[in-house]
């Protein structure tokens, strides 16, 4: 078990669609007692009991981080997907009882920085509502910049640009807005620290970019959490509790582990944060790695795998679990 | 030969590295002493970093030794003064009016460098992202735990406070945010009897 894993019992007490695509969630603890305090950028697993299948998905808390009588998550559906976020939107009712894994933040502000500059794509906005929530106590020195489809899909651009109209600016694709990355970098004061949390291709391009102009690593941050992908079913032997298990087609590795009943470790399920790394014992074919977390060369050792997002086609895998 | 090869310590000692070019808008390069050696390696590496480069060199007890090299590398600005701490108002201008993308090199003795990467972190650079290289002397900044008081250029174990007079053993215990090793009473149990000074790594 990990931190991740101390659970609460939570209803459902608003929901809330923003638009087409989000729905905003609230959360409070069934007993009636407060919940734990957060940090900006923290999430939160939510746990969702569809028929047979138990799904676990991390979502970014974006509520006041002060305010414990509730948490509050936007969900964005994904048809795509493999249902957690269409359970969300289908299934979920005001009233309903569900349960909730403790805050975990692998997104936090550096509260050494002289200034946070946030740049978020899509439905990445959502951390950055309770960062900016933290800064406004602190009288902190942030500047946002949030790119999304259009006004309509842009969850959140009315509220950020009348609580905040000189710190946050928007771009809109449709309208072929772009964000001007280099010139935004370029001239940003010494003790700047970069956030970005939105699709791979931005992540990277603002990493990519940062890098070039000579910024320190240590001063860029980011948040992408991936959904495990569907994939082949595939056989696994856990070498530790001696059993074999089989992955199914819309299942992870690691939701396969935990139905079989063996206790693994996790915390955000979404390959950022490195907790679920697992040692492979043997393998014959080919593991399907794609997870942030581990190096290229501990990828193509074939010697680890994190089991919450990554998969394996052939004939043999065992892992020491 | 200027280098000298740091024995390992406990986790509380700084260690140095070596001085690479990096990717950057702008490079900031403080040496003393024998550190000049290490910038005019670092030109050598990449010569193109000295037309975006401020290099402010203390020459101390070196002279005029590395000074005309160090004319020919032709930095954008260079500045040479009779000591760090004359010149930290200067430092901290050019902090302040600094942006991001600014690479920070640091070199010569750990007094120096302690000094000059407590001023760059303050500014908000990150103290892992800054690059140094030990050269020159191993004489070390010390503060004395017990009066707080700070010995520059102590080149014996132990030593007497410049401040208080306590006679005090040298740690390897560091303060980043008093860029100085620590020194504590060596006799306090049974005072006068003190060990003789041994110099620092003889």
């Amino acid at each position: 078990m990990s931190a991740g894993t101390n659970k609460i019992d939570v209803t459902v007490t608003d929901i809330v669609p923003l638009n087409d695509l989000v729905t905003r969630f609230k959360f409070e603890r069934s007993d009636g007692e407060l919940l734990p305090t957060f940090s900006g950028g923290a999430h939160t697993v939510v746990e969702m009991k569809d028929g047979e299948v138990s799904r676990l998905n991390p979502y970014s808390l974006m509520s006041d981080p002060n305010d414990r009588t509730a948490y509050t998550i936007s969900v964005r559906r994904d048809e795509e997907g493999r249902g957690g976020s269409l359970f969300m939107h289908r299934n979920v009712k005001v009233g309903d009882r569900m349960t909730i894994s403790y805050p975990v933040n692998l997104f936090a502000l550096d509260l050494r920085a002289k200034k946070h500059l946030m740049i978020a794509g899509g439905i990445g906005i959502t951390p950055f509502l309770s960062q900016i929530r933290q800064l406004d106590y602190a009288n902190g020195h942030f500047e946002l910049h949030y790119a999304c489809r259009n006004r309509a899909l842009g969850s959140y651009v009315d509220y950020l640009t009348s609580a905040h109209p000189n710190d946050v600016h928007i771009y809109f694709d449709e309208m072929k807005q772009a964000i001007d990355l280099e010139n935004l970098l370029d001239g940003q004061p010494l003790g700047t620290h970069i956030y970005v949390c939105g699709p791979a291709g931005m992540i990277n391009w603002v990493r990519d970019t940062a890098e070039k102009l000579g910024w320190p690593r240590e001063a860029v941050h980011f948040e992408e959490f991936l959904a495990p992908q569907s994939g082949k079913p595939f056989q696994v032997e856990l070498a530790a509790s001696n059993k074999t298990i089989e992955v199914g087609e819309h299942q992870s590795l690691l939701e396969a582990i935990e139905a079989a009943g063996v206790d693994a470790p996790y915390l955000c399920r979404g390959g950022a944060c490195g907790q679920c790394e697992t040692n492979v014992v043997d393998y014959d074919g080919e593991i399907l790695h794609r997870d942030h977390w581990l190096e290229d060369d501990e990828k193509q050792s074939g010697k680890k795998i994190m089991p919450c997002v990554s998969r394996f086609e052939g004939k043999i895998l065992v892992l020491d679990r | 030969m200027s280098t000298f090869e740091f024995p390992p310590s406990i986790t509380s000692r700084p260690v140095w590295g070596k001085l690479e070019p990096r990717a950057g808008k702008s490079h900031l390069m403080i040496a003393d002493a024998e550190g000049a050696e290490a910038l005019l390696k670092l030109a050598q590496a990449d010569g193109s970093l000295m037309t975006k480069a401020h290099i402010m060199y203390f020459p101390g007890e070196t002279g005029d030794t590395y000074i005309g090299k160090l004319e020919e590398l032709a930095p954008a600005q260079l500045y040479i003064g009779p000591s760090y701490e004359a010149a930290v108002p200067r430092l901290r201008r050019t902090l302040a009016g600094a942006h991001m993308g600014l690479q920070v090199y640091l070199t010569g003795t750990e007094s120096l460098m302690g000094q000059a990467m407590r001023e760059a972190t303050d500014a908000g650079i990150p103290h892992t992202a800054i690059q140094t290289e030990h050269r020159g002397s191993v004489a070390r900044r010390m503060q004395c735990v017990h009066c707080k008081g700070i010995t520059e250029n102590v080149m014996t174990d132990p030593f007497v406070c410049s401040h208080c007079g306590l006679n005090l053993f040298v740690r390897d215990h560091y303060s980043r945010r008093h860029a100085a090793f620590q020194g504590v009473c060596v006799d306090a149990e049974d005072p006068g009897n003190v060990p003789p000074p041994v110099e620092l790594y003889s």
